[in-house]
């Protein structure tokens, strides 16, 4: 299975995440440069973490612009799954492939530290090998990750259960202080209606080796090799590849 | 002819930014000042050489680029 990892001058985890991919599960991993207009037949897209075009104006304001992002887009459209991570899930906001935008976190600081979050929902590419409630312990680093939608996006994310991760404490329990930016109902990733394409702040490609920490991003990589490799029972995931 | 384009969050949509700086200054004494919200400002010199072209310009980059429509509204000034 390939991997496609997309670069935007100003990324600065494409590299972890293609180490990941690459190193740690042993699957093909190629660097998508966004001036790039095809995505050298990655089977799932993923965003990084950074400071795409250095963030300026608005977080992945003008990441969304570049040739790439049109290629993402289809393959999206297509059925592909595409994963944003962080910087990689704002740029999926602004680029309206998710719902929602960033504010700064309440705190006004740069926040990187570990969090934990509750899986819930694993019917999604890359949650697929996670178990409903189950807790993950992975870091973040943000200074904008204080997700906000309008009441009533909020109200059809939650009907649509397009919430996949939520902030919460080690036992799963949500409250206040667990939610490390303000997100509005302490979200931490959803996925489109469809549910190929993921937004998430935690960055589980930095959880993924016991030197660093901790191993509790493996079931993101995890999940959507398996999903990948039991394609037929996804209808979604059957279209990969087929022409838009 | 210059646009002037002024981006702020939306009343709606909590400012965390504006609320540090009111906090500041009723820490400083200021309590006649009620609340604050912050933004961006942003000057564009336009070819246009009449008001309703440059401001319909203004507004497309506005809509476009300058502004999150999710969070932010606008006011434009055209001289």
């Amino acid at each position: 299975m390939r991997f496609g990892v997309v670069v935007f001058p100003g990324s600065n985890c494409d590299e972890d995440a293609h180490h990941a991919a690459k190193d740690l599960f042993g699957q093909d991993a190629e660097y998508l440069w966004h001036k790039d207009t095809d995505l050298k037949g990655a089977d799932v897209v993923i965003l990084p973490g950074g400071f795409a075009h250095g963030d300026y104006l608005r977080t992945g304001a003008m990441a969304r612009f570049s040739p790439i992002m049109r290629e993402v887009a289809a393959f999206a459209d297509r059925g592909g799954p595409v994963l944003g991570i962080c910087n990689g899930f704002q740029i999926l906001l602004e680029a309206g492939l998710l719902p929602g935008a960033m504010l700064r976190n309440r705190s006004l600081k740069y926040q990187c530290e570990h969090v934990h979050v509750r899986v819930e929902q694993t019917d999604t590419p890359f949650t697929s090998a996670a178990r409903p409630g189950q807790v993950l312990r992975i870091p973040i680093g943000h200074g904008e990750g204080n997700y906000y939608a309008p009441p009533e996006t909020i109200a059809r994310l939650e009907a649509n259960r397009q919430v996949v991760l939520r902030y919460t404490d080690p036992q799963g329990r949500q409250d206040d202080a667990s939610n490390p930016n303000g997100s509005v109902h302490a979200i931490a990733s959803i996925c489109n209606e469809r549910r190929n394409v993921v937004g998430m702040m935690p960055h589980p490609e930095r959880a993924c080796e016991v030197l660093l920490g901790g191993v509790d991003g493996r079931v993101i990589f995890d999940s959507v090799i398996s999903a990948l490799a039991r394609g037929p029972e996804r209808p979604a995931l059957l279209e990969v590849g087929r022409p838009a | 002819m210059r646009a002037r384009v002024f981006v702020t969050l939306k009343p709606s949509v909590f400012d965390p930014q504006g609320k540090v700086i009111a906090d500041a200054l009723h820490s400083l004494g200021y309590d006649g000042v009620a609340d604050v919200r912050q933004g961006k400002y942003f000057e564009l010199d336009l070819a246009a050489t009449e008001a309703g072209a440059a401001k319909a310009l203004a507004a497309e980059v506005a809509d476009k680029v300058l502004a999150n429509p999710v969070i932010e509204s606008y006011r434009i000034e055209v001289d």
